[in-house]
This record gives structure tokens, sequence and C-alpha cells, in this order.
């Protein structure tokens, strides 16, 4: 059992107007085994927690801690945070030119293990997940996310997710830009790394579709860098009926 | 127009300064190091039905460059031209005098295959000067004190399983050498011809690739010189009806290299793509141009090439024109040169020329970029538990590789990645 914490955090990031505080005070406990999601509207900061559980460089954390049990994932670098056992499902992955597939699951596995993997049953491995996955065989060829539509390039991120064993994952928005069937997949693969490895889940979202396929046992709702209210699944229907104008009133007022 | 990444930006394209004013300014090489920081990509979009038509703005279009076989129609070059601007020329003036060759480089042809014949074709002797058009004084020197041109022929219908490699090797240095090759593939035939230059010279060498209708043609171009070669060089290919063509140009070595590689079309339906990786290392200077004249209608063109610089004074160029042409409908092209600074020290120039004269187009578009490593990519492999240090292998190994994998032969891919090993040693990569 694992905990991932997060307390009073703030993070601000550099503009051409000078610093901007983005996360205003996040806390957020995730333990092995659960999935919190995280439900907003957009520029209300649920990126900015994903790439800076992530360690993305962009990201200054002004004060606050995030823990991976007794770990302090603020003082470690990105690489370390992910051979920890972290996860970032990127909204956007890049793609990186001349580097195959196979190569980089290898190469990641191979750190994230801190052994290469054995070449059989890592082979068979990756088969199983892709078709799984229903990826192509042949993406293993390709170059990382080289020519992907975006749908391939979220369902090689659940790809990863499945092969890396990750202790918590954070999905970033995975769920935009897919199709009900690619929708349906990539659930499978969160729901499948949850109940084989009892990940943790922090699924931040826009829009409520996924959570048909997905059940968290925790929603909070982000709102202008702050969790403004936390329930049950319940409030990720109450978002579904009526929308975030209720959070977004006053700030408007 | 000419279309230096638009108008007004057109002096910085992604990091690199371009355009008219740059050579004006002293102390350059260390702006383009220190501007190289950033990595920031120019991507521009032109095409679709009805966008109106572009028109040359500074330079002249490259459609009124003067090409003849004729040496008195170009003058020995100032640098203030803009097509020398770039170049060392005093470094490059022993190869753009009208000398003859002092002592030949030698020509060994492999590949035996039936349908395939060498032999040799006089000043005037056709095929060869039906598509070579000489569009600097570089390429109409050589052209013309070369007496006997090499004339590799593949007939009609003949399919090559394995390469046609061409050895070419300068025998002392310092010393001139004109030559001239023409490359045939007949109709519907399909050839691979591998063109690998070493040793040292003054070399002035032309190309003229013709590709027959329905021909399926790649030449590779390697630049593998000893440290004191220079190379000069115009390597021209015509495309013929639903024609294939893939030239690839690889340059490792030589102390100047400054290749033109060009392409137009025949008729319709014809693919072109050209590709190209430089790496170069302190003192050298290697320039890249490439032309596309989209001359007749629904071609298309590819153009990529590549770079990668290290120590102090390394230097590249390149150019990259494209041109639609009036009557060019239904062109889709598009063209992209990428740099990857390694160390201080270090300059590349990269110009991409994009003139449209019909809005009647599939696509055109062009991109550039210079710069250290890209921060994306470290991150996301980073953020997959890769370290620092092996994420900026993967990515510089990567970022070349991708034309490696262009060459699609294996043996010289093979090759091609042990001399970038070692060139990724020197800066420790």
């Amino acid at each position: 059992m694992s905990t991932l914490a997060i307390k009073d955090l703030h993070v601000s990031i550099e503009t051409e107007q000078g610093s901007k505080e983005i996360l205003k005070g996040v806390t957020l406990t995730i333990k092995s085994g659960e999935i919190h999601a995280i439900m907003g509207p957009n520029g209300s900061g649920k990126s900015t927690l994903a790439s800076t559980i992530a360690g993305h460089p962009r990201y200054k954390v002004t004060s606050g801690t995030i823990t991976l049990d007794d770990l302090d994932v603020l003082e470690m670098s990105v690489d370390e945070r992910a051979r920890a056992g972290l996860f970032l499902a990127m909204q956007y992955p890049v793609e990186v030119p001349g580097v195959t597939m196979t190569n980089f699951l290898r190469t990641a596995k191979t750190a994230i293990d801190g052994e290469a993997p054995k070449l059989r049953t890592w082979a068979k491995d990756v088969r199983g997940a892709m078709e799984k996955l229903k990826i192509d065989a042949d993406f293993a060829n390709r170059n990382v996310n080289e020519g992907f539509s975006g749908g391939e390039k979220k369902r090689v991120e659940i790809l990863q997710m499945e092969l890396f064993r990750p202790k918590f994952a954070v999905l970033d928005e995975t769920d935009s830009g897919l199709d009900i069937d690619a929708l349906r997949v990539v659930s499978d693969g969160v729901n499948r790394a949850h109940s084989e490895n009892d990940m943790g889940t922090l699924l931040i979202t826009h829009y409520t579709r996924i959570l048909n396929y997905i059940t968290p046992q925790f929603v909070h709702v982000f709102v202008d860098g702050r969790v403004a209210e936390q329930g049950g699944p319940e409030l990720a229907d109450e978002l579904e009926a009526n929308g975030y104008d209720r959070f977004l009133a006053p700030a408007q007022a | 127009m000419t279309n230096s990444a638009s108008a007004d930006q057109a002096e910085q394209v992604a990091g690199v300064e371009v355009g008219e004013a740059r050579i004006t300014i002293p102390g350059m090489s260390e702006e383009g190091e220190n501007l190289a920081t950033a990595h920031e990509e120019t991507e521009h979009s032109h095409g679709g039905l009805g966008e109106s038509t572009v028109k040359a703005k500074s330079g002249g279009s490259r459609a009124d460059r003067t090409t003849s076989l004729n040496v008195a129609d170009f003058a020995v070059p100032t640098g203030r031209e803009e097509e020398w601007r770039f170049s060392p020329l005093k470094k490059l003036g022993r190869v753009l005098s009208d000398a003859a060759t002092q002592t030949p480089v030698t020509l060994k042809v492999r590949n035996t295959a039936t349908g395939v014949t060498h032999g040799e074709l006089a000043l005037a002797q056709s095929p060869r000067g039906t598509v070579f058009l000489a569009a600097d004084r570089a390429a109409v020197v050589g052209y013309s004190q070369t007496q006997t041109a090499d004339h590799i022929k593949v007939a009609a219908n003949t399919e090559l399983s394995e390469p046609i490699f061409l050895d070419i090797t300068g025998e002392a240095a310092g010393h001139r050498a004109n030559g001239h090759i023409v490359l045939e593939a007949g109709n519907h035939s399909k050839a691979v011809f591998v063109m690998e230059h070493r040793g040292s010279a003054d070399a002035n060498l032309n190309v003229e690739v013709i590709v027959r209708d329905g021909a399926d043609v790649t030449v590779v171009s390697l630049q593998r010189w000893d440290e004191d070669a220079v190379h000069v060089g115009q390597q021209d290919a015509e495309v013929g009806r639903d024609a294939k063509y893939k030239h690839v140009s690889i340059t490792l070595g030589g102390e100047v290299v400054r290749l033109n590689s060009n392409v137009r079309y025949s008729a319709e339906g014809g693919e072109a793509s050209m590709y190209g990786l430089y790496f170069a290392d302190a003192g050298q200077h290697l320039e890249h141009r490439s032309f596309v004249d989209h001359n007749s209608p629904r071609n298309s063109s590819n153009v990529l090439y590549k770079g990668a610089l290290q120590g102090q004074d390394a230097r590249t160029v390149w150019v990259g024109d494209v041109l639609i042409r009036k009557a060019a409908e239904g062109t889709d092209s598009y063209e992209k040169n990428q740099n990857l600074i390694l160390t201080d020290g270090a300059r590349a120039d990269s110009i991409p020329n994009l003139e449209i004269e019909t809005g009647l187009i599939e696509g055109a578009g062009h991109a550039s970029s210079t710069g250290r490593f890209d921060e994306n990519h470290l991150f996301y492999l980073m953020a997959r538990g890769i370290p620092e240090k092996e994420a900026r292998q993967l990515v510089v190994r990567g970022f070349l590789n991708e034309i490696v994998q262009a060459i699609g032969v294996e043996s010289i891919e093979d090759t091609v990645q042990q001399d970038l090993e070692n060139e990724l040693k020197i800066a420790g990569f």
C-alpha cells in the first residue's frame, strides 16, 4: 500500500508578464487502488497539477509538498519520479523522431526496473498489451508517436502505463479527442492496471463521459487553482446535469 | 515571393538569422550560437484553392536565376551574390576557376548485373546535358572542363535487387579534379545508385540523373572525404511521368562541401524526395542547397535536411528553394530543415524559400528549426524513467536516424550509423 500525498501545493509559471500563480493551495491524498477524478473547467489548473507531479520544468512549486510514501517527490528529477513509480499519461504526447517504439519501450522498462526485461517474455508482454489496446503490431517498428493519430497516441500512453506498472498514474485528459470505441479500449486498460497492479489513479478530465467506463471513488472539482468541492461519484452526475456554472458564477460576479 | 519564412519575420527563422540583413552585421557567428539556445519551429502552410499568388519579394525569383552550359554566362563570384553569400570563397577559389583537371578522381563502379552499362559521353553527346543545367559558376566550369563524362545506364524494365555502387576517390589533396556523371534509368526500371566520395581533392563533380517514365530511382551521395578535401557539385534530376526519385545526401567529411541538389519534372505524376544529413565539426563548412522546380502539374515533392554541429566554427548552410510555377497546378510540396547545435561556437543558417505562382495546388509547406535539444523530447523520455544523459543520447541519435532510415540500403545505413557514433563521441554524446 502506497500513498501519494499533495499538501497545500502552490505552483507558478513564468510568463512574459511575470510570474503567474496557477495552483493556489491544492491538497489531495491518493492511496493504492483508489481512483480519483479531477474535473473542472478549462484553465482551472488540472493539467498544471499533472505536469507538476511529473516534474515538468516549466512549473515552479513555490510552496507545499508532494510525497510518495516517505519520499519527497519535489526533490526528485523527472526520471527519478518515474522510476519511483509515478506515471503521467500526457495530454499531448510528443513525437520523438528516429526512436522506434520498440527501442523506447525497452529502454524505459530497463530504466524503471533497474534491469533489462527478459527478451522473450518482454516481446510477448508488449505484443499482448498492444493487442488488448487494439494497437497494430506494426506500431512497434514506428518512431515514438510519429504520425500517430490523436487516439493512437493516447492508446500508446496507456500501453506504456500497462507495461511499466506504475504505483500511481496521472491521466491528463486522456479521454479528450477519443471516439467511443477508443474511449472504451483506453478505459479497459486503466481498469486492468487498476485491478492487476493495485494502481492508484488520478483521472483528470473535462468531461464526465469517461466516468461511464471508469468509476472513481472520489471526485474533486477544480476551480481557479483550488479544489472547490469534493465528493463521491454522485458529484460527477451532478456536473453532468448542471455543468460547471455553479462553480464559476461567483468568480464572474 | 522569396518567402524566407514570411517577409518581415524573415530575419529569424526559428532562432537562426536569415534574410538580407544578416551578412551585413559583423560578428554574426556568435549571434547564431546564442540564438540557437532556443528551440522553436516555424511552420507555414500554403495551399488550397483560391490562394492569391505570392510574388517575389527579395533576392529575385528562383525562376530568374541564370542557367547555362556556357562559362561566359557566369562571372567569378564576389560573395555578394545570393547563391554565394554564405560560402567561404577563399577556400572555394580553386574549384571556381575555369581550370582543367590536375589529378582526376577515380571512379569504380560496382554492380555487374544484366541491364547495367557503363559508358562514356563527350561534351555535347546526348543524353549528357539534357537534364543538367549549370546554375552557378562552380557547376559550369566543372561541366565544361570535363571532356569525358561517365554514363551509367540501367536498361528499361530492369529492376535491380542490389545497388550500383560508385566509389569515387580523390587521389591528391589540393589538386583540381573535374568530373561529370550521368545516371540514366530507363522506363519502368528500378535502381539505387550509391556514390561514395573518399580521399581528398579539389573536387568539382556534377551529376545528372535521368529518371525516365515510371522509373524508381534512389541516388545516395555520401561525402566521406578526408578533412582537407574541397567538394562542389550540382546534382540535377529530371523526373519522368509517374516516376519516383529519391535523393539522399550524407555529408560527414571534407573541409568545405557545397552541394546543390535539384529536381524538376518532365511530365505529371512524379514523386521526388530529397533527404540530407550533415554533421559539421570544428572548422568544417558544409553547405547544401536544394531546389525543387515544380514546372509541370500534379507532381509532389518532399525535402527534409537535418544537420548536427559541434566545435568552434563548425558551419552549415541549408537553402531550400521550392518554385511552384504557374503551370504546376495540383502540386503537393513540403520542405523542412532542422539543425541540432551540440556545442558552443557553431553556426547553422537555414533558409527555406517558397515561391508559389498558382493557387491551384494541393499544398506547399515549409519549416525550419535550429537549436539545442528539444526539451519536450527530453521531458517525454525522462518522464518514462530514462535518465537525462541516456535521454539525450536517444534524442540526438533519433534526430539523425530519421535520415539514416531514409537511405534504404542496409549496408550503408550501418556504416553511416557507425560514423555518426564516432562523431558523437567527440562532443561526449
